[in-house]
């Protein structure tokens, strides 16, 4: 927030404050002649959009809050109260609910062009992470807020997402009462959830602001990815891209509004409209669709880490040490491994493949009990299923930090390099595959015949190979196209 | 004045300092670790969600091949009166075949009596297969319906991602048609 120069204002009043205290200076700095990268698409335009939709949340969830009440005994009819008896309550709560799903569409789309445009990369490292953080505390927030109608979906997606701390050894079970406030979810569960839900959105919105700061010490990416040169490379950001923003932002909210008026409970299911009730769990239970694909993550692994996975996962670890390692330079152990690695690399992926397969099978329950096979030490399990399925879910989330360090090519853009673009736009189909897979029952089938759990585990490899094998792969070993000498060349040429 | 005592006395006065600063610091942090306690630990059940921690079940309405529900500690606690097919299906089964390895009599301590805490041990939903109309799984017993998890006629872990057994809650026969839980 450096206030160094002072702009000059006509207003006296003006003038009297930013003496004082230069917000206008700032503004004017930030917002108003602020340089941009003159090339931006529609993609660009969701930041913005998720800021709206932040405003909205808060604003419509402090009016709701006046309304609610935090006790088992009240809540459910309390919400009822507000969408039959307060004024406007029905609109100001189909406003929050789907207000949530829309805040998610837009980071959503926000997180994937930071991905196409390399958006992660050096200078935005910290940039990057802190949006991480901010979609943490997003799904935190949501979680808790889908808590609270005190329904039979909010109740038992409360009692499966604390269960997932039992899955920690030893003390699993200490954490998941200690979250709960009791032995399964109660009053003090929902008092407590109300808290935070409560207080997670001003977090949010002050990350959000080291977010914003960030950005503007760096400077906007761009759909080229390549750095500013001038200012013939940019425009000031008002006029040119506060109109930009607003039409799209228009355009956006007149989605959000015809859901919110006349499909109010798309993203909703019967669940939600039954009192919950701790001795009975809902044939179908189902996060919110934006937790869809991380919970298909988590019901994939149905199989724990046996001797022959963990064989599995060593050899992909050798295969993969020469790309992490950079083995030119070492020295010692790592270099021996480097140098297997590299030697017997496709030995090493059929070793992989041959363990993995067997260690799937050996954990293949059949109808009538016990293994599809039995191989010696397959029931030595170090990770069970439960955990190891908890530990992707997270992972899988987590992972996202480490984008910046896992994609190291020197070219940001995917427009110009086309391995990494059909790797990221496969990963863009492959999360909706899982979310589809997620909304789905445990034991779907696909036209009857194909498990949805298998392709929910086909799709899991596939993302954690993305992150894990395919960006550092490719950072080493992909040919980038030609880039353009700067914004404004590529502009006038087009 | 600090140059001259430094002069005088430097490497004592230097690891005296040292040490007074790693004092402090240590009992700044385990100052502030005794305030968070409090704080931390006000989220643990309070002493009334402790209090409702027993609870007494008649078994006498409850025919053979019936079981009811009940409420302790706020979870569903299974009481099932057993077939004698049941009992066998149970005891048929080899126990090293199992995930959880434990054997029927284990879990019970009358045979035709089997009481469990109806949590799933996965991310505890409550399983199906108390009524008469539930799907019971593929062995006869119960049947989670949010992932899938599988459980025998004496209420073991069989197929699925639930890594243990039906946890079987402390309880004790009053008399013959009395069980208290807890």
């Amino acid at each position: 927030m450096s206030s160094g120069q002072r702009a000059e204002f006509k207003n006296p009043v003006v003038s009297w404050i930013d003496e004082r205290l230069p917000v206008f200076s700032m503004m004017q700095k930030e917002y108003g002649v602020f340089p941009t990268p003159r090339n931006f698409n529609y993609f660009w335009n969701f930041g913005a959009i998720a800021m709206v939709m932040l405003i909205t949340m808060i604003v419509s969830g402090i009016v709701l809050a006046m309304h609610y009440t935090p006790h088992a005994d009240h809540a459910f009819s309390s919400v009822e109260r507000i969408m039959r008896d307060v004024n406007w309550g029905w609109m100001i709560r189909y406003i929050h609910m789907n207000g949530a799903s829309f805040f998610f569409i837009a980071v959503y789309i926000h997180i994937f062009r930071g991905i196409y445009y390399g958006s992660y990369k050096k200078p935005r490292e910290l940039l990057w992470i802190l949006g991480v953080i901010i979609y943490l505390l997003m799904m935190a927030t949501a979680f808790m807020g889908y808590t609270l109608p005190w329904s039979q979906m909010g109740g038992w997606a409360a009692t499966v997402i604390s269960g997932f701390f039992t899955a920690i050894p030893v003390v699993g079970d200490m954490i998941q009462t200690l979250l709960l406030g009791g032995f399964s979810v109660d009053n003090p569960t929902l008092n407590r959830f109300f808290s935070l839900h409560y207080l997670l959105p001003f977090l949010i919105f002050a990350v959000v602001f080291l977010h914003v700061w960030a950005l503007h010490v760096s400077g906007s990416n761009n759909p080229l990815g390549i750095d500013v040169k001038g200012p013939q490379d940019t425009l000031p950001f008002h006029p040119y891209y506060t109109m930009k923003d607003t039409f799209g932002l228009g355009v956006f909210l007149l989605l959000y509004v015809i859901v919110t008026f006349f499909f109010p409970n798309i993203f909703a299911h019967p669940d939600h409209f039954v009192e919950y009730n701790p001795m009975v769990t809902p044939p179908h239970i189902v996060p919110e669709w934006y937790f869809l694909p991380f919970y298909a993550v988590l019901r994939g692994l149905t199989f724990g880490v046996n001797p022959y996975i963990g064989l599995s996962l060593f050899a992909l670890i050798v295969v993969m040490a020469p790309v992490y390692c950079g083995a030119d330079k070492k020295t010692g152990l790592c270099s021996i491994i480097c140098v297997v690695g590299r030697k017997y690399a496709v030995l090493l992926l059929a070793i992989a493949a041959v363990a993995f397969a067997l260690g799937y099978l050996s954990q293949v329950e059949k109808a009538t009990g016990g293994a599809l096979i039995s191989l010696p030490l397959s029931n030595l399990v170090f990770v069970n299923a439960k955990l190891a399925g908890v530990l992707a879910m997270f992972g899988s989330v987590i992972l996202l930090v480490f984008l910046p360090w896992l994609d190291t090519h020197p070219v940001r853009s995917a427009r110009f390099r086309p391995l990494f673009k059909t790797a990221t736009l496969l990963l863009a189909i492959d999360f909706v595959i899982l979310g589809y897979v997620g909304m789905e029952t445990a034991d779907a089938a696909l036209f009857g015949v194909i498990p949805l759990l298998w392709i929910g585990q086909l799709g899991t490899g596939y993302y954690f190979a993305y992150f894990l094998m395919l960006l550092p792969w490719l950072s080493r070993n992909e040919k980038a196209q030609p880039l353009p000498a700067s914004i404004n060349e590529a502009v006038l040429k087009a | 004045m600090s140059a001259h005592i430094a002069n005088s006395d430097s490497e004592d006065g230097q690891t005296r300092r040292d040490f007074l600063l790693l004092t402090a610091g240590a009992f700044g942090a385990v100052g502030a670790g005794c305030f968070a306690w409090p704080f931390i630990d006000s989220l643990n059940p309070a002493a009334d969600t402790l209090a409702m921690s027993t609870v007494e079940v008649d078994l006498t309405p409850i025919q053979e091949g019936q079981a009811i529900t009940v409420k302790w500690r706020g979870k569903p606690v299974f009481v099932r009166h057993r077939t004698a097919a049941e009992i066998e299906q149970a005891r048929a089964v080899k126990v090293e075949e199992l995930r959880d390895r434990e054997s029927d009599a284990d879990r019970v301590k009358k045979d035709q009596w089997l009481i469990m805490v109806g949590v799933c041990t996965h991310l505890g939903c409550v399983p199906l297969g108390q009524k008469e109309t539930d799907p019971k799984g593929d062995f006869g017993g119960w049947f989670c319906p949010c992932h899938g998890s599988h459980y025998d006629t004496s209420g073991r872990i069989r197929k699925g991602p639930a890594p243990k057994n039906l946890s079987v809650p402390e309880y004790s026969f009053i008399s013959d048609t009395l069980v208290k839980v807890g």
